[in-house]
């Protein structure tokens, strides 16, 4: 009796340290970063698009651009894909080969990050600067070996939410004459939809957090990008790039980053929950 | 509990067995360019002088160097500058030269820049090869991350406080550089000279091909100093370690990783 009440007290020690690890991050970054905010000005901050820590100008746009081009980028790539292939595991594949093919999937998320980042210098950058042009490391780089390590997240949650839709539907839609297909397009997918809208904004967050395997493969230039083969940094790339000598202003500046980051994971978490809440309609 | 005891007492025996070394130790810290090689050169000393206390080496950068040697935190400072105004009051011992080459793609057919022409390339007012007599190839510029130490030498001898481009690529380590510049026929950037292999190809500047010999003489013009920096005279140990680096043993250490030798 005792000692479930001891262990119970453990257990609840060990939640609350999880919570308050996350308190004092959030502390931290929040008292580093936003006295530099406050100093810089808000909107010189992320507006800016000059970014010259030593002369003093810390403007982040181009940052903030390079994470949109090569989220969006994972996304337009990676989404079609997962949801492929999370159709293709839970509606068409034997069961003997959704059982090989779903541990397989899971295994990409296992692999560091700097293997994906290795692998897009020494394979993806050649190639793109030799079929495509441009000098290499680009946001297109960034965005195909994101799109990849994203595939995890959405071909595991679409695949539950598409498992999840009642036998009924299903058997509904077939009886009325539809094809498999159809069955699929328009009564499955509409009805999976929260689901798999969920697995989009968790990978896009996995996305806008990745840092090593980006730093390795966009080239990090600070010009405003006007095209997928050009260089961008991202958020995330350039605190990982500039972390190890700053000091000063420099250093709040990255902190100041990620209080930007950290704004844009929540907003994106909140909406995950919202959205994974929302019954679907029909 | 008698088994903890016992794991205990055999970690204490192990620790215990560790302790060759006596008396305190001494830290260096200072510039992650000039880290490495005083790092090799403490190894080196230590595998010699099997009864000395230990030599740590650790990094910072080079204004954090100087702070340390001043502020006495660390025995010896390194730097890979000269020091500024005010900066003053420290023994300063040159231990030996680091060479700055510009590199460029083995495919690229120019050999040779003016330092002007490699400043209107990192300023980005030089976009194309064919413009300096190369081929028809837009350029790519390729650039350390804003702090390090190689970046800073490099603005401090070729840009005359312009800016680099935005447009550079920023790579955060020589070996990304290297990888980046090999990869890319149109690409160039620059590293220490120690460290440049066929991978890429360095370019003469002003008519002077970078090498020992022209980096001695100042006969090339890109060279910084690789300092160690003290408060006072050096003592004990670090007096016995800087003798050991300036010491023709020692300088043949540096000279086969890649630095020009000043003794």
């Amino acid at each position: 009796m005792v000692r479930e009440r001891i262990i119970r007290y453990l257990l609840l020690l060990v939640a609350f340290s999880a919570l308050g690890s996350l308190v004092l991050i959030t502390l931290f970054i929040f008292k580093e970063g936003l006295p530099l905010i406050v100093k810089v000005g808000l909107w010189r901050f992320i507006f800016g698009s000059d970014w010259s820590p030593s002369r003093g100008s810390f403007g982040i746009l181009s940052m903030i651009i390079g994470s949109l081009w090569v989220t969006a980028g994972a996304l337009i790539l990676g989404v079609p894909l997962g949801v492929a292939v999370a159709i293709f595991t839970a509606e068409f594949a034997p069961p003997a080969l959704t059982a090989a093919v779903r541990p397989l999937i899971q295994l990409l998320a296992g692999i560091p990050s700097v293997i994906y980042g290795f692998v897009g210098l020494t394979v993806l950058i050649p190639r793109i600067e030799r079929y495509l042009g441009g000098p290499g490391p680009s946001a297109l780089a960034g965005a195909m070996v994101l799109a990849i390590m994203i595939l995890p997240t959405i071909v595991s949650i679409s695949e539950d939410s598409i498992r999840a839709v009642p036998r009924e539907y299903r058997d509904g839609a077939l009886a009325l004459g539809a094809t498999q297909w159809q069955t699929i397009w328009r009564v499955i997918l509409p009805a999976a939809r929260s689901g798999i809208m969920t697995s989009v904004i968790l990978g896009m967050g996995r996305a806008i957090g990745e840092t090593m395997a980006v730093i390795m493969v966009v080239g990090n230039a600070l010009a405003l990008p006007f095209s997928p083969l050009q260089s961008v940094t991202t958020l995330t790339s350039n605190i990982g790039l500039e972390m190890a000598y700053a000091t000063g202003d420099h250093r709040r500046a990255l902190f100041a980053i990620g209080v930007v980051l950290f704004v844009i994971i929540m907003a994106l978490s909140i909406s995950a929950n919202l959205v994974g809440r929302r019954p679907a309609r029909r | 509990m008698a088994l903890a005891i016992r794991i205990l007492l055999l970690l204490l025996f192990l620790v215990g067995c560790g302790g060759g070394r006596e008396g305190r130790g001494i830290t260096l810290a200072g510039s992650t360019s000039v880290e490495p090689f005083a790092g090799l050169l403490a190894e080196r000393y230590m595998a010699e002088h099997p009864a000395s206390a230990p030599i740590n080496v650790q990094g910072g950068g080079s204004s954090a160097g100087i702070q340390a040697a001043q502020s006495g935190s660390a025995e010896i400072g390194m730097s890979s500058r000269w020091l500024k105004e005010g900066e003053r009051a420290l023994e300063t011992i040159l231990i030996a030269r680091d060479a700055i080459a510009i590199i460029v793609h083995p495919s690229n057919l120019l050999s040779d820049l003016t330092l002007n022409q490699v400043r209107e390339i990192f300023a980005g007012r030089i976009e194309n090869w064919s413009s300096l007599g190369g081929s028809d190839q837009p350029i790519t510029v390729v650039t350390r991350e804003e702090g390090s130490g190689t970046r800073g030498a490099f603005e401090e001898l070729i840009m005359e406080g312009e800016r680099i481009t935005l447009a550079a690529l920023r790579q955060d380590s020589n070996g990304a550089v290297r990888v980046i510049v090999a990869g890319d026929p149109g690409a160039i950037g620059y590293m220490s000279l120690g460290i440049v292999d066929e991978r890429v190809k360095p370019l003469g500047i002003e008519g002077v091909f970078p090498s020992q010999e022209t980096v001695s003489s100042e006969a090339y013009g890109l060279v910084r100093p690789f300092l160690f920096l003290v408060r006072g005279e050096p003592q004990g140990l670090a007096k016995e370690f800087i003798d050991y680096v300036l010491s023709p043993s020692g300088q043949e250490i540096l000279e086969e990783e890649g630095l020009v030798r000043v003794k």
